[in-house]
């Protein structure tokens, strides 16, 4: 291992963080530079580009106009590609005809603990697989790779007849716990612990650091990056879960915005849809939100990980 | 303030059937300054990694004052260790670095903050302290890991090759900063390199590793002068010894046809073929009239060796000649020092003479050393 590179990679960027633009600048230098193998290649990789945008793009976009259509004008042929006239009709709607604040409130809830439950176990567990040593640690690290290896889908009825038994329909914490389990963030944080470079850990404990110090002080703050985009990556997933909190809930009680949509779909024999695009669309506004406050950093640890491979 | 005692320490790694580190016994006296040499690969790091409790010891003791190691976690054993790629911490400021130990240890706010006002001002860190290592230099981020050492007074230091990452000038300087600044704390250092110089340069002691195995421990100067065989022999000294493998006849070694009389209790011991080891230094050029290319015969063979030059080193002030002795192409290369600029040209023919008593004789076999 030649250490003056390891020390490269966890360096921070010199002095003041380079402007926006001048990292446009960079990352279209790297851009050529890469895709210098002639106009074919740059061809393919544009149309490439083109249609990964317009598959993500193009359900998102009619999923918005379709939220300020006015009924009549969401089955028309041809496809109407913006609303007109266009109507907030739709929002007025989603917030009158389902308790949507409970179902808010609810998601919140349950995304906010089971996302805080998720990453603090996920780092906690990382640490102790990674930097402590242990009898039988391996084994452990091989069960939570199996664990990562079991879909969802499978542990749900289980799961379901345990906490059904407990009483816990209905609860917060019939639909929190089962969901608490760990397996992946686990896992990423293990392999990005063990990516630290080993001496830099060494001094620490030479130093006199503890193992909540050593990772308060010195682990976490060099893993900040993959850290942040494991915990989107969490929220995001809390935010959307559908199958668990569906089985859980009845009602509004407890249920979260995904499941509260459903109810919008089936009110009145056929479907209206308007509501339902206006429910996704303020569903999503959270995430969003989250997503441009993190934004940075998270492009900094999805980066990061391409580079330590 | 300690001493530290290598009693038989031996680390085999798993899966290894050879010690990485085999049964070394060190005695390391309180305040001395011991560098560790050897080859890449040889063991030197482990070495230091078990000392600073960082590598468990698979077999005999470590003692530091007396005191044995064997289960002292690394932070209880009060050693700091310098590593080669210096191992700052990222997230912290220089100053946050070196006060990192002292905030675990508990030790007051303001005394941490003289601490590493101190340490600053001895290294010449005063305007860095607040720098990050991202944006200091390789040898600012040397001075950042010696400070962290430093603001700890620990019992022992520990420094791994810690100029490797340096340019040579600045290696030179810092060389001699090191060795000063121990000098004035006292702290008890062990020092690893691969640098000949830096050993020779900077220890009280030099201890030779080769292959997890202790050589020598020595002063510089006996480790030039009376290295314990071959190994030893060729590693020290820049450029190298020249080792001739020469058959024994009658009390005299023939190098290259060259008659090399040994001392009669040096002859008892030899066999029927031995080692002679010349320094660059220990040659002396003689006038090409005793007879040019063959030298001037005596009963027993040539009294001087005619060398055809292949490479000559010009520093300015010394020069090296390298070259081969003549009618025997394939043989070894024989180096000779000069001490001023030479004319001498590659294909020009020189004879030289060993000077009396700077011979070293080794047991062919063993490597082992057999003049005194
Ligand atoms: N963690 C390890 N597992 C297995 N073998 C190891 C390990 N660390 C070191 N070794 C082996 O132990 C021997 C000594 O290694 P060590 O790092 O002490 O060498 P060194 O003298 O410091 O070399 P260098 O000058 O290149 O740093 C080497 O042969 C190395 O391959
Ligand atoms: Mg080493």
């Amino acid at each position: 291992m030649s250490a003056p590179a390891i020390v490269g990679t966890i360096d921070e960027p010199p002095t003041a963080p380079p402007s926006r633009r001048e990292r446009r600048a960079d990352q279209n230098r790297s851009e050529s530079s890469s895709h210098n193998r002639g106009p074919l290649m740059t061809t393919a990789g544009y149309v490439g580009m083109t249609v990964a945008l317009l598959i993500v793009a193009v359900p998102l976009f009619w999923i918005i106009i379709t939220s300020f259509k006015e009924r009549g004008d969401i089955y028309v042929r041809p496809a109407q590609w913006w609303p007109n006239p266009a109507t907030t009709e739709n929002y007025h709607d989603v917030t009158t005809r389902i308790p949507f604040s409970n179902y808010f409130r609810n998601s919140l809830i349950i995304t906010g603990v089971t996302s805080t439950v998720k990453i603090v176990l996920g780092v906690i567990s990382a640490y102790a697989l990674s930097l402590l040593r242990f009898p039988g640690r391996g084994i452990v690290f091989l069960v939570v790779i199996a664990a990562l290896m079991v879909p969802n889908q499978i542990t749900v009825i289980s799961n379901y007849a345990l906490v059904a038994q407990l009483g816990w329909r209905n609860t917060y914490q019939g639909i929190i716990i089962p969901l608490a389990g760990v397996a992946f963030g686990t896992f990423l944080m293990r392999n990005q612990f063990l990516s630290l470079p080993g001496e830099i850990i060494e001094a620490a404990r030479l130093d006199g650091a503890g193992p909540l110090k050593l990772l308060w002080k010195v682990v976490l703050p060099m893993s900040w990056p993959t850290l942040v985009a494991f915990s989107l990556i969490t929220v995001v997933n809390e935010w959307n879960e559908y199958l668990w909190p569906f089985l859980m809930s009845d009602d509004e009680r407890v249920a979260p915005l995904p499941v509260g949509l459903t109810q919008l779909q089936n009110n009145d024999g056929v479907t209206n849809w308007g509501p339902v695009m206006a429910g996704t669309v303020l569903a999503m506004v959270p995430i969003l939100v989250l997503f441009l406050v993190l934004q940075r950093q998270m492009i900094k640890g999805l980066t990061a990980g391409a580079l330590k491979g | 303030m300690a001493t530290v005692y290598f009693d038989e320490a031996t680390r085999r790694f798993a899966g290894h059937d050879k010690s990485a580190v085999d049964s070394i016994t060190l005695d390391i006296a309180d305040g001395e300054f011991l560098v560790l040499v050897g080859p890449s690969g040889c063991g030197k790091s482990t070495t230091l990694r078990m000392l600073a409790g960082l590598e468990p010891i698979n077999g005999g003791r470590i003692l530091v004052d007396g005191h044995d190691q064997q289960g002292v976690r690394p932070r209880d054993r009060d050693i700091a260790m310098v590593f080669q790629s210096y191992a700052l911490y990222p997230n912290m400021t220089a100053a946050q670095n070196m006060a990192f130990a002292l905030d675990n240890a508990k030790v007051s706010k303001s005394e941490t903050k003289s601490r590493v006002a101190e340490a600053a001002k001895i290294l010449e860190l005063d305007e860095l302290l607040d720098r990050k290592p991202g944006s200091l230099s390789g040898g600012q981020r040397q001075r950042v890991a010696m400070g962290r050492a430093i603001v700890r007074n620990p019992k022992v230091f520990c420094m791994d090759e810690p100029l490797s990452n340096l340019d040579a000038k600045l290696r030179v300087s810092t060389r001699s900063q090191i060795a000063g600044l121990q000098r004035r704390l006292g702290i008890t250092t062990v020092y690893v390199t691969h640098d000949q110089v830096e050993a020779m340069t900077m220890g009280h002691r030099v201890a030779v590793l080769r292959d997890g195995r202790l050589q020598q421990v020595d002063t510089p100067e006996r480790l030039y002068d009376h290295p314990v065989n071959t190994f030893v022999a060729s590693f020290i000294g820049s450029p190298s010894i020249t080792l001739v493998e020469s058959k024994v006849e009658q009390g005299v070694a023939s190098v290259h046809g060259l008659a090399v009389p040994l001392q009669r209790d040096v002859a008892a011991r030899a066999g029927g073929s031995v080692v002679v080891g010349f320094r660059p230094e220990s040659w002396r050029i003689v006038g090409a009239g005793d007879g040019a290319g063959d030298g001037a015969r005596s009963e027993t063979g040539v009294e001087s060796l005619a060398i055809s030059v292949d490479l000559v080193e010009s520093l300015g002030s010394e020069s090296f000649v390298y070259g081969r002795p003549v009618g025997a192409e394939e043989a070894s290369r024989v180096t000779v020092r000069l001490e001023k600029r030479t004319h001498l040209r590659v294909g020009d023919v020189v004879n030289v003479v060993p000077n009396q008593g700077e011979v070293h004789v080794f047991d062919a076999s063993t490597g082992d050393r057999i003049s005194d």
